[in-house]
């Protein structure tokens, strides 16, 4: 029996119709491990902006997923530009996000706030100019 | 048939869901186009043929279209189903009437009906009309969860049933137009034949569609099940066909009750414009439908009040069950609208009656949990994923599933075992025929084109000795 559970995926930064596919099969693998809606869609959105925000800010990156007994740990890395001022990028609507990703309808500053808001903890580890890595744990 | 069942219509029947998709197994020839078609990943290739497992089903009709063997088939009432009532009611849905070229006027429609022997024909349109006015009304409402999410195809709310819990309080819990035209149509005789017993009236829905066959079957509407049966809109086409025939050159009869926006729902938005609010989105098809509601069930679509989703390319149209392209047939209805007034139906009262609540509020049931113990879901888990990674990754079909991740999960739950697995038998028997030992056999035997097969038998045998 392993003690967690791992999935990895590469998100592809190249793209914007393909965000968020990571969280649509996570979720179906949830669903099929039975955990309830509530924990479904907490991982799913704190997923779901976290791939977005790896393909506006930093080309991509990679999503993992650990499933353990106490926790769903979700660990996204990037080598992107890193964020300069974390206590400003989690304000709700701060967006550094160009305006032409904004015509596309993302970019509304709520990326960050929203991962935290569905997350029991977040810890994000960036270094500017070298990228970085965002852990979230949802509790079960 | 050639062999026997134990299942009807290649379905398993473990869910005890009724479904309108059934398969010819003599005709099936086991190719894997269904296979790749089905959204749900229902479909599995099984002793040379199709197996629809049930409850993965959503009865969207995907594999009726695609297979070139017809194999696929909507299972449906006959038209002779009118003949066991006394009194019977044609709903003919607003998608019928785009099946016919050169129509320009409903009544000629609404007449075949009655000439086919229907005693009265009230018409699905302008239940819509109604039911379109009543969700303005309830979109208004305070404690209404946004975007309100049509229930007007069923296999959408099947499908949000199965994959998105969230998501099932969106529904509209208001009956669909053919459930309020039958409860309409069904007070109708009870009100001009008092003599007539509800048991011999027949309410025959003409539906595009074999989803709302299930839907009927099945019982969704609850308690509040008007229909008796449904018929395809392909058989009444054929039907009608002869009948207009012999009243061609008359006065088009002014029969039709129905206005613009009644016939708009045949077809993608037409349901969704009627709001009169431009906080809405409509899509058509099922894969784009599943993306969209992806999206909705990761609040990402904000703003939106409404959200009409069709899982037919082009919307009721496009049903399995028709005739026409649902593109053509759109074009026919967009010509048929030009005389009519925008509605003809509205509701006597500013609010909604209870009896055009759906009793049955759509509720969350997981189709594809693995284990209901989590340890064991986990253990298989991380075993389909340790197999998965082994597979080829060509999602070929060849094992007769659609992907190689499907096959690891089918390998893990007992369903499948890896030497289906064509990809992985060739490296092996490439392997095998590498093998020191087989290849000097091989040369001693100097395999010729005649009886190649007996000799690799022969070879087989040295070699397992």
């Amino acid at each position: 029996m392993p003690d967690v559970l791992k999935f990895h995926f590469d998100v592809d930064g190249s793209d914007f119709s393909s965000a968020g596919e990571a969280s649509v099969l996570v979720k179906k693998k949830l669903r099929q491990l039975g955990y309830p809606a509530d924990i479904i869609r907490k991982v799913s959105i704190a997923m779901y902006e976290g791939e977005i925000n790896m393909v506006i800010h930093a080309n991509g990156g990679t999503a993992d997923v650990e499933v353990g007994e106490k926790d769903i740990t979700i660990i996204l890395k990037d080598e992107g530009p890193g964020i300069p001022d974390i206590s400003l990028a989690m304000q709700e609507g701060y967006s550094t996000a160009r305006e032409n990703i904004r015509v596309l309808g993302f970019g509304a500053g709520m990326g960050l706030p929203n991962m935290k808001k569905y997350t029991d903890s977040m810890d994000i580890d960036t270094v500017i100019g070298k990228g970085t890595t965002i852990t979230m744990k949802v509790n079960l | 048939m050639s062999k026997e069942y134990n299942s009807p219509g290649g379905h398993d029947c473990s869910s005890g869901y009724k479904h309108s998709v059934s398969l010819d197994v003599s005709k099936c020839k086991g190719c894997t186009t269904c296979l790749k078609r089905c959204p749900t990943e229902a479909i599995r290739i099984k002793d040379g043929h199709a197996v629809i497992n049930s409850s993965r089903c959503i009865d969207c009709g995907e594999c009726i279209r695609v297979c070139q063997y017809k194999a696929k088939k909507a299972t449906h009432d006959d038209l002779s189903v009118i003949n066991n009532y006394k009194y019977t009611v044609a709903l003919p849905a607003p998608s019928l009437y785009g099946q016919f070229d050169n129509l320009d006027n409903i009544g000629y429609i609404i007449q075949g009906l009655l000439d086919l022997g229907f005693d009265d024909v009230f018409e699905v349109a302008c239940a819509a009309e109604l039911v379109s006015a009543y969700t303005r009304l309830y979109i208004k409402r305070s404690n209404v969860k946004k975007p309100v999410i049509s229930s007007a195809c069923p296999v959408i709310t099947r499908i949000i049933s199965m994959n998105y819990p969230y998501l099932c309080e969106n529904i509209m819990p208001i009956l669909a137009p053919v459930d309020i035209a039958a409860y309409l149509a069904r007070e109708k005789v009870h009100k001009e034949h008092p003599e007539i017993d509800d048991k011999d009236i027949g309410i025959i829905f003409i539906s595009p569609c074999p989803a709302k066959v299930s839907y009927v079957k099945n019982n969704f509407a609850g308690e509040r099940n008007y229909i008796s049966a449904t018929v395809s809109v392909r058989d009444i086409y054929f039907a009608l066909l002869d009948v207009m025939k012999k009243r061609e050159g008359e006065e088009p009869p002014d029969l039709t009750e129905t206005g613009i926006i009644g016939l708009g729902w045949a077809s993608t938005g037409g349901e969704a414009t009627a709001i009169f609010n431009q906080r809405y989105l409509a899509a058509d098809g099922i894969e784009n439908c599943i993306r969209v509601l992806d999206q909705i069930d990761n609040s990402d679509i904000t703003n939106l009040d409404f959200v009409e989703l069709g899982a037919c390319a082009g919307g009721c149209v496009g049903g399995a069950m028709t005739i026409a392209n649902p593109y053509i047939a759109q074009a026919r209805l967009q010509s048929l609208k030009h005389y009519l007034p925008v509605s003809k139906n509205r509701p006597a009262s500013e609010w909604i009656p209870d009896i055009f609540f759906n009793e049955n509020t759509v509720t969350y049931n997981p189709y594809n949990l693995l284990s209901s113990d989590r340890q064991k879901a986990m253990q298989m888990m991380s075993k389909i994923e340790e197999i998965g990674e082994k597979l080829p990754k060509t999602d070929c079909g060849s094992c007769g599933a659609p992907t190689c991740m499907a096959f690891a999960e089918d390998i893990v739950k007992g369903e499948a075992t890896a030497d289906n697995c064509t990809v992985i038998m060739r490296q092996l028997f490439n392997e095998f025929l590498n093998n020191e030992h087989v290849v000097s056999v091989l040369k001693d035997y100097s395999v010729g084109a005649d009886n190649k097969s007996d000799q690799i038998t022969e070879v087989c045998d040295d070699a397992a000795e």
